[in-house]
């Protein structure tokens, strides 16, 4: 094996630093999340506990937590099987050649190029002229969709490009029909990629915050309500909610993991 | 599902499945296009015409009201604030585009040139993008007890005696806020960079290096250009993300940075929809602009 070279050990320590700098602020948060009672916003560590966890659930101390991250998980749940769904049918709309095509493609590239405030600002407009109040589920939902449904679009583009047709065509020569062959061939093949799809959908809508900030009327979801907490709660409880949402994410990204891993291993073998 | 077949057609036995058929490929594709057309219609184009409508809607202080007038842009314009919270986000901009660039670049340099294992490459690339799958608001809080007066970068430069006082620039600043903006979107540039530079052709850089070129050489012949439009869609995402930001300038500048973005936000929070409007509109202009400039310096259609 050939030595390595200089650069490579500059290089790899620069990695090291970049990836210190990714996580270094929330490990910080999170072993300030650790601490009793008497702890504070800033370091030293004062005692070691669970307390500020605990009291993320206690409703008077923090603000309401429970009943955003409900919304969340609900609101993530609509837009993720909307996205799924619509991400995966136009994507195999775009294995055939068809009119409009290069305008759609384009249209879903600009709702990720449009600045995320024209989205807010928009939504909150439109509302307003027909008269509609603004909520999470409606305008909401709206938002979110303009946020996922470009990317979940762009990955399923990508899935269906390395996706061999002539699975399709024996089904069909068989004689299976359009639908028949979708839920017995396609989807089962897609499965463990739309899955990784669908929870990167709900992680991103989850975390989703400014395109829904101004259009989310009056109830908040857990991004907004943490954003509202910055500005009045001054204890390690809020640090305690960014290590528990934190937590959350990643379990569902493992979740995927774990899931995509498995099932395109039962594929294979 | 139906597909619309002219019943009169049907004088042969076999031609009217086989009609059926060729009229339903057809109409496939829009079939399945369309939800995802409709809603991106409903929730992106008809709010960003009704924004173009309302800028010149009349704004009495309290109400907007149906009108025509271009009042709206002249102040925007005509106001210096306004201006200047124009160049102070290009500003921003430029420093994080750069940013985001020289600290992207070797990152996904290094990820597909030294690691060699593709199992590696993956599980590395893993690691960069997991914190982009949380909570913005949570990685931006997150560098408060890092940056503040008595955060842990100030205890520890006075603990070895590098500085007497703590340094008020860390947080709450123009410095915070591009801090904040590259630890946000960095991953933007680094994914279709790493993308473009797994696409080269390695026996490229082989046949380059057998006929004698520098590793420098090869880096400015073959790897930059090759991973130019890698370059030009990150640089897309980043420069539309920072132009229209307002949550980093609101929690890292403290109050004191400003960005076109907040301004907008400031002035939908009181309520002044024309004027936001009128400013979103150029905000839009001014970034649809930027973009096409990165486009014809590369053509990115040929990545896609």
């Amino acid at each position: 094996m050939k030595p390595r070279s200089l650069s490579f050990y500059l290089l790899a320590a620069f990695f090291g630093l970049f990836v210190l700098f990714l996580y270094g602020p929330m490990i910080t948060i999170f072993i300030l999340s650790l601490q009793g009672p008497d702890g504070t916003l800033t370091f030293p560590i004062r005692s070691f506990g669970f307390y500020w966890l605990g009291q993320v659930f206690q409703e008077q101390r923090v603000g309401n937590f429970v009943e955003p991250f409900q919304r969340s998980v609900v609101l993530g749940a609509i837009v993720t099987l909307l996205v799924a769904s619509m991400a995966t049918m136009s994507a195999m709309a775009f294995r055939q050649k068809f009119r409009g095509s290069t305008v759609l493609f384009y249209l879903t590239i600009s709702a990720l190029i449009v600045p995320s405030i024209l989205i807010s600002l928009g939504l909150g407009v439109m509302f307003q002229i027909m008269g509609w109040s603004t909520n999470w589920m409606t305008s909401g939902l709206g938002a979110h969709l303009t946020w996922t449904l470009p990317i979940a679009f762009l990955i399923m583009l990508g899935i269906f490009n390395r996706f061999n047709p002539s699975y399709e065509e024996a089904a069909k020569d068989l004689g299976a029909n359009d639908p028949k062959t979708f839920w017995e061939i396609v989807l089962p093949l897609i499965l463990p990629s739309l899955i990784g799809v669908s929870l990167l959908t709900f992680t991103l809508s989850y975390d989703e915050f400014t395109r829904t900030s101004l259009v989310s009327g009056q109830y908040n979801t857990l991004p907004l309500e943490i954003f509202g907490m910055t500005t009045n709660v001054t204890s390690p409880a809020l640090y305690a909610l960014g290590t528990l949402t934190t937590l959350f994410s990643f379990t569902m990204i493992i979740i995927a993991y774990v899931a995509v891993s498995r099932l395109s291993r039962r594929q294979q073998g | 599902m139906t597909s619309t077949t002219p019943n009169s057609a049907a004088a042969d036995v076999t031609a009217k499945p086989k009609a059926i058929a060729k009229n339903w490929d057809g109409l496939k594709p829009y079939l399945l296009a369309a939800p995802q057309t409709i809603a991106l219609c409903v929730f992106l184009v008809f709010p960003i015409l009704l924004i173009g409508v309302v800028s010149f809607w009349e704004f009495n202080g309290y109400s907007m009201t149906p009108a025509f007038t271009l009042d709206n842009y002249i102040s925007v314009f005509s106001s210096d604030v306004t201006l200047r919270t124009y160049v102070n986000t290009f500003k921003f901009v430029g420093m994080v585009w750069l940013a985001t660039l020289l600290i992207g670049y070797p990152v996904a340099y290094f990820l597909s040139f030294h690691v060699k294992k593709l199992k590696w490459q993956v599980l590395l690339f893993l690691i960069c993008t997991i914190p982009f799958w949380t909570s913005n608001i949570i990685r931006m809080i997150s560098w408060v007890p890092l940056l503040g007066k008595e955060g842990l970068v100030n205890q520890m430069l006075m603990g070895i005696g590098l500085i007497d006082a703590p340094l008020e620039f860390l947080l709450y600043s123009d410095f915070a806020v591009v801090l904040g903006m590259v630890h946000l979107y960095i991953i933007f540039m680094i994914a279709p960079i790493f993308n473009s530079l797994m696409r080269i052709d390695r026996t490229l850089i082989t046949a380059a290096e057998d006929m004698g070129a520098s590793g420098f050489n090869v880096f400015k012949e073959i790897v930059l250009p090759l991973s130019a439009p890698g370059i030009a869609i990150g640089s897309i995402f980043v420069v539309t993300l920072v132009m229209g930001e307002f949550i980093t300038v609101r929690l890292m500048g403290g109050g004191q940075a400003a960005s076109i973005g907040k301004l907008i936000q400031t002035q939908i929070g009181s309520l002044q929809y024309p004027l936001a409007a009128a400013n979103a509109i150029i905000l839009l202009c001014v970034t649809l602009l930027l973009v096409f400039s990165i486009l014809r310096v590369v053509n990115i259609r040929k990545e896609l």
